[in-house]
């Protein structure tokens, strides 16, 4: 049986703007859709969801056209829906479980769940009961997924919760990393609304281990905090020639566009970026897709992304590298760049690359790249992005006595608890798992709330 | 907020940051929205008191937002302050010491000098500008420094010529330093560096690469020193002067040359139409 298909904008408007791709189910749709279910005695769908949605429930109320209903089980244990439903690899997960997946399409639950959140944003978000007050306050380091659900769910609990945010707007990699065309940010500002409703304060433009230290949130009286600052630090490759100019890591690339708002630029932005003709995107995973269809829409006439595996190891989603064929991005799999060659004014003009070929796996468990000898050869390119994964920003580890990292320099944590090596003070997200996934990064907020409500409330 | 003017184009901005104020060490800056489709951008924590809550930065007018903020009135707001961001300087008792600052990177230069004095140096300050009505905070040196010079290009006040070409004949005169701070253009530093590099003196200098977040998210500032990747924003501003490479930080610093033009052009305009 086929799914029903998810409308999008037409090709041609697509590959001009930044408007949101997707553009969501009808309630027609959505209702088909969810008809399909196989309601399944056991529902292998809902092991599948980090976070434990009843996602048979839900999709039995919106076969039934009781959206309220189908919101609230969402609501229940996804602080963040019309998100998850944007971004989540649904396939790696919920929708990589269904039974309807065996013999035909799986049933589009990222689809269905973006269906009921976008239905509530626009019938208007109600803001669910809360504890008494608890007389205790939480501070949360960090915006990001796993920061605006532990808030949510701790100020669910009674708890005075302020947030602490580095940049100037909230959403952490919501608003500087996912392009517009992904997930809209007026998408990003109603789920962060939710979250101040339910009386969180967010303090943007405070860098917790500069402005503040966790030492002297503790002296102002919070009584846990909780350290959710993500894999900010951008990898780069190493190579000669990396630092010429038009050589942008991913990070910069889409903090430019997305954060600041690069692509409104001069108009309605003061923020420039450059994009030439040939664009080349080092990477594969989603980070390394939003880069090159972001180029294109920037007005690259050619965005090729070059992979050092091949496209069955990409971890990138695929309805995010099917999207990308379609609007025309060019793939070179089994290609690593080795260096850049600059024109006399210092801007990058080739990437010089060697062919791979894959060997046995590695501890990833996917086969590992070797560089074939003497397959050395050159592209030309004028704006080059490397994607090529993130690392734990190293801000609070170094200001914070007898915090411990590993080597990679992730936060160790108990893994029931959360709690790291000081007292009170708790971590989850990218920051202990190094770069991961939204809906990972949200379970670990929750769990970190709950550990909180525990040692704080004794229950 | 309070603005104001103390040399053409050159302001004064003091913003109520107590948060800042009471974390402010020499050699830190912050970053800057001027409003809310505002670029982020980085300016040197030039002076602060911890216990009025306030920090000073000092800047010119060069593009969008730099006019902007110079367009403030009093009582006004600023979009967005945050810091203080960036290593703290490594400030010690070295002995004699040079503290260079060029055009506005006397502003830089101050704090530094300051500090330098409170941990027992003897202070050299040599600060410079195109011509003397553009010499800043001759005053505040004044009250931190052993001895002061002043250099300008066209010779309207003090040595005719660069601050390096005073500090170059200061060293050629005899005068030893046991360490020398420069801030200013990249080709002063450069020029500095390059005075003191055979004299074998320990040479800061504080780096003003193009920075976006400026909590090493984004690698924007990414400078050489010493063969090495750094990020200004985290592990600078100040570096070994005698192991930056200035020719990459200058090509990487010219990246969007074109369109700041452009969106200067369209600021202006617009503001001609309103004004």
């Amino acid at each position: 049986m086929k799914r029903v298909p998810m409308p999008k904008l037409p090709l041609e408007e697509r590959v001009r703007t930044f408007k949101e791709v997707a553009l969501g189910y009808t309630e027609e749709q959505a209702v088909a859709e969810a008809s399909r279910c196989l309601q399944c005695e056991k529902p292998l769908c809902v092991e599948g969801c980090p976070v434990g949605v009843d996602i048979p429930l839900f999709i039995k109320y919106v076969a039934e056209g009781d959206f309220e209903s189908a919101v609230e089980v969402v609501r229940e244990r996804n602080s963040l829906p019309a998100i998850c439903g944007r971004v989540c690899p649904q396939e790696n997960q919920c929708e990589g479980r269904c039974a309807l997946g065996k013999r035909g399409d799986a049933i589009n639950i990222g689809g269905l769940e973006r269906f009921v959140a976008d239905w509530e944003l626009k019938r208007g978000l109600r803001i669910p009961e809360k504890a008494e007050p608890t007389g205790k306050a939480v501070a949360v380091v960090g915006s990001g997924p796993a920061g605006l659900t532990a808030a949510a769910e701790l100020a669910k609990f009674g708890f005075e919760v302020v947030v602490f945010e580095a940049l100037h707007k909230p959403g952490g990699v919501l608003t500087y990393g996912i392009p517009e065309f992904r997930l809209p940010k007026s998408v990003v500002e109603a789920e962060v609304d939710y979250v101040k409703k339910l009386g969180v304060d967010i303090q943007t433009d405070v860098v917790v281990g500069k402005t503040i230290t966790i030492e002297e949130l503790f002296q102002e009286g919070y009584e846990a905090v909780f350290v959710a600052t993500g894999a900010g630090l951008p990898n780069f490759l190493n190579v000669p020639g990396e630092n010429l100019c038009g050589i942008y890591s991913a990070n910069e690339f889409l903090i430019r566009i997305n954060l600041m708002e690069a692509y409104k630029f001069p108009h309605e932005s003061d923020t420039p970026i450059k994009v030439g003709d040939k664009a080349i995107v080092v990477g594969g995973g989603n980070v390394a897709l939003d880069a090159a269809r972001c180029a294109l829409r920037l007005g690259a006439r050619e965005t090729t992304v070059i992979y050092r595996r091949t496209e069955r190891e990409m971890p990138a989603r695929r309805e995010e590298y099917a999207n990308a064929l379609e609007e025309g991005i060019r793939f070179k799999f089994l290609t690593q760049p080795v260096g850049f060659e600059g024109d006399s004014s210092g801007w990058v003009r080739e990437v010089k690359c060697v062919r791979m070929r894959l060997g046995k796996p590695d501890e990833s468990g996917r086969r590992r790249p070797i560089p074939v000898e003497g397959s050395d050869f050159r592209i030309p390119a004028d704006t080059v992005v490397v994607a090529i994964g993130q690392s734990p920003n190293p801000l609070i580890p170094r200001t914070t006595k007898g915090l411990a990292v590993s080597k990679k320099g992730t936060i160790v944590v108990d893994p029931e608890t959360l709690e790291t090596t000081v007292r009170r003070v708790y971590a989850g997200g990218d920051i202990v798992t190094g770069a991961a996934t939204v809906i990972s990064a949200m379970a670990a907020g929750k769990k970190a709330a709950n550990s909180i409500k525990k040692a704080l409330l004794g229950s | 907020m309070l603005l104001e003017s103390i040399a053409p184009r050159i302001h004064q901005l003091v913003v109520h940051a107590p948060l800042i104020a009471k974390k402010a060490r020499p050699g830190q800056f912050v970053i800057l929205r001027a409003d809310a489709r505002g670029e982020r951008i980085p300016l040197t924590l030039c002076d602060w008191s911890s216990r009025d809550g306030w920090v000073k930065m000092i800047f010119q007018e060069v593009g969008v937002t730099t006019k902007k903020l110079a367009s403030l009135k009093p009582g006004e707001f600023v979009e967005d302050i945050v810091g203080p961001l960036g290593t703290p300087a490594e400030i010690a008792q070295y002995g004699t010491v040079c503290v260079v600052g060029g055009g506005v990177g006397a502003a830089a230069a101050y704090p530094r000098a300051k500090s330098l004095k409170q941990a027992g140096n003897e202070v050299v300050a040599i600060i410079g500008a195109r011509s003397s009505e553009y010499v800043i905070l001759e005053e505040s040196f004044k009250g931190v420094c052993d001895e002061l010079f002043i250099a300008t290009d066209d010779g309207s006040r003090g040595f005719k010529g660069f601050v390096s070409q005073l500090l170059e004949k200061l060293l050629e005169e005899g005068k030893r330093f046991n360490y020398v701070f420069a801030a200013g253009p990249v080709p002063m530093m450069r020029a500095v560096a390059e005075v003191t590099k055979p004299y074998g003196i320990k040479t800061v200098v504080s780096l003003n690469p193009i920075m976006v977040d400026g909590t090493g998210m984004c690698g924007s500032c990414r400078v050489t020193v010493g063969g090495v990747r750094r990020f200004c924003c985290v592990d600078g501003p100040e570096f070994d002067a005698h192991q930056v490479d200035f020719s990459e930080l200058m090509s990487r610093l010219s990246m969007y040359v074109e369109e700041e033009g452009r969106a200067l052009a369209l600021y202006e305009g617009a503001s001609f139409d309103e004004g």
